[in-house]
């Protein structure tokens, strides 16, 4: 049987599909809970994003390899017990070693653990494939999920708080408090905007692209 | 083997959590000393912080040692309080206020840390604790010398939301604190209090709540609240040493021409102070002001009080103390019931 090299077109496409075709977020609407939680400012959902990425590659490799070895009846158990082991040895490495980075991610473990994609993926995916395919499928899945999350905190931090990572983008004296017309959108850095957002983004995407709409 | 027997199934779970548990507990143990040092900069740069020090922190290229440095070169004392604002022992840095608060106000520990400023007038950082929506807030809030005027604060918390309680450690929310007075004109403890709307009329006890953070920014007005009154003997006990140093100070400049001055007025116009056994021929206004005319009282110089001798400051620290109660009950209540001074004790 001829090698497959590790980047064959068949690779590539498990890590480009995830960001349009198959995006867990707008396609398969997996992870959802999380999108609406950390996407008020853009650098929380970056380091989310950042986290659930490693987290879904790391564990979709190791229950790939594991997985013909996990008893089927169990299997989601041992899921859960490898996904947790994970999050929880990045979170402690972190907090020995950057701990300013760990500070703002301690908020997240929680929501990695239960991110849907993480057990979605494992279990869509990594029991069926070998490790490597499984190890870019997660790198695909996080790097489309974190897209979406992305695009909904730059609207949410924009309109929300006028600023972008931070930064004062609309400036203060445009504020109807100093003078001027505009003023922030409350609405905007409340959760249900975020759905409304996420909504909206795929209602874009379903009319762009027939072929994720169900017949 | 089966894999679906249930004698593999034991074997392979129970294999797996030992494995995990084992790789976990390796971590935890080695990772604890360097997450401990962590926590503990952590709390030197937030004291720092408090007192507008470590400002250069992201510079730094050793951020540890950096921490290190500033905190040996500015915090140059600290000690711990009792509930009647007397010093006690205990290391200051050690004192937990999680475990402080499980106990009864009156055996609690309160820290105190003071910050020897550039500008030679000393800071206090006093720690306090409290809870937001999801877990606890914590912060240090630093006084000038006057024990009223907040220098600057710091706020920190577990797990607010992001973009709505969390915000309570951005500088735009904390900077707010800064020149707010935690007593007022009259001296009553009245701590800072968060409002909605934001403080548009420059109230002196105000600051601007966060927005979508209403629980957060309640518990932050209520730690404020709860840990500096713990500290309010303390307060005043360094109020009045500090008044009393300055009459002190007036006094030997020109004890002799004050004192006929003195003997004067008292005749005219004061009534004698309550605990005192032999009744003071003046004074009591610079301590505890009558409700009536506060204000003239509180402008009134030192000079207008110093006749007397080092018994009348022992009738001030009564008169301070007395003082406190006035914070529970209405003020002119406890300029006439001596009573409430042991009751509050």
């Amino acid at each position: 049987m001829e090698k497959e090299s590790l980047f064959s077109a068949k690779n590539l496409k498990l890590l480009t599909d995830p960001l349009g075709r198959s995006n867990p977020v707008t396609v398969l609407v997996l992870g959802v809970c999380s999108a609406l939680a950390v996407t008020v400012k853009l650098e929380p959902a970056v380091v989310m994003a950042i986290s659930v990425t490693v987290v879904v590659a790391v564990s979709n490799a190791i229950m790939s390899a594991l997985r013909s070895t996990i008893p089927n009846r169990i299997r989601i158990i041992v899921q859960l017990v490898v996904v947790s082991l994970l999050v929880i040895l990045v979170d402690q490495v972190l907090r020995a070693f950057a701990y300013d980075v760990s500070k703002q991610l301690s908020v997240f473990v929680g929501l990695i653990i239960t991110n849907c994609i993480v057990m979605g993926r494992i279990e869509a995916f990594a029991l069926g494939n070998k490790p490597w395919p499984s190890f870019i499928d997660g790198i695909g899945n996080g790097l489309g999920y974190g897209l979406v999350l992305v695009a909904v905190a730059f609207v949410r931090e924009l309109l929300g708080s006028g600023t972008l990572w931070g930064y004062r983008v609309i400036p203060s004296s445009f504020y109807i408090a100093n003078g001027g017309v505009y003023e922030n959108n409350g609405l905007i850095i409340l959760p249900p905007m975020a759905l409304i957002l996420l909504g909206i983004i795929i209602w874009i995407q379903r009319s762009r692209s027939k072929n994720t709409v169900k017949s | 083997m089966n894999k679906d027997s249930n004698k593999y199934i034991y074997i392979y779970s129970i294999a797996l959590v030992v494995i995990v548990a084992a790789a976990l507990s390796v971590a935890a143990t080695l990772l604890k000393p360097f997450q401990q040092k962590n926590v503990e900069v952590e709390k030197k740069q937030s004291i720092l912080l408090s007192v507008h020090k470590a400002a250069d922190v992201k510079k730094a290229k050793n951020k540890k040692q950096y921490i290190e440095n500033e905190y040996a070169k500015y915090i140059t004392d600290s000690y711990v309080v009792s509930s009647l604002g007397a010093k006690q022992e205990g290391d200051a840095f050690e004192v937990s206020l999680e475990e402080e608060a499980s106990k009864p106000a009156a055996n609690r520990k309160l820290p105190v840390f003071i910050c020897s400023d550039d500008d030679g007038k000393p800071k206090y950082v006093i720690p306090v604790r409290g809870a937001g929506l999801w877990g606890p807030i914590w912060g240090y809030v630093a006084l000038h010398d006057d024990f009223s005027t907040i220098y600057g604060v710091v706020f920190d918390h577990q797990g607010e939301t992001p973009g709505l309680g969390a915000e309570l450690s951005t500088p735009e929310f904390q900077q707010q604190f800064a020149g707010k007075q935690i007593f007022d004109a009259a001296s009553m403890f009245t701590s800072v209090k968060v409002v909605k709307g934001g403080n548009t009329k420059g109230r002196q006890h105000e600051v601007d709540a966060i927005s979508g953070g209403t629980i957060t920014s309640q518990g932050v007005e209520k730690m404020l609240l709860d840990n500096l009154n713990a500290y309010l003997l303390f307060f005043k006990e360094q109020q009045r040493i500090q008044s009393a140093q300055q009459r002190l100070k007036e006094k030997e400049e020109d004890e002799r021409a004050l004192r006929e001055q003195q003997a004067e007025a008292a005749k005219r116009e004061r009534r004698p102070a309550p605990v005192a056994a032999v009744p003071p021929p003046v004074d009591e206004g610079e301590a505890a002001p009558e409700p009536s005319d506060g204000h003239s009282q509180l402008v009134a110089s030192p000079a207008t009080d110093s006749a007397a001798a080092p018994k009348e400051e022992e009738e001030a620290a009564n008169a301070a103390l007395q003082k406190d109660a006035a914070d529970v009950a209405p003020a002119e209540e406890s300029e006439n019931t001596p009573v409430q001074q042991t009751e509050n004790l």
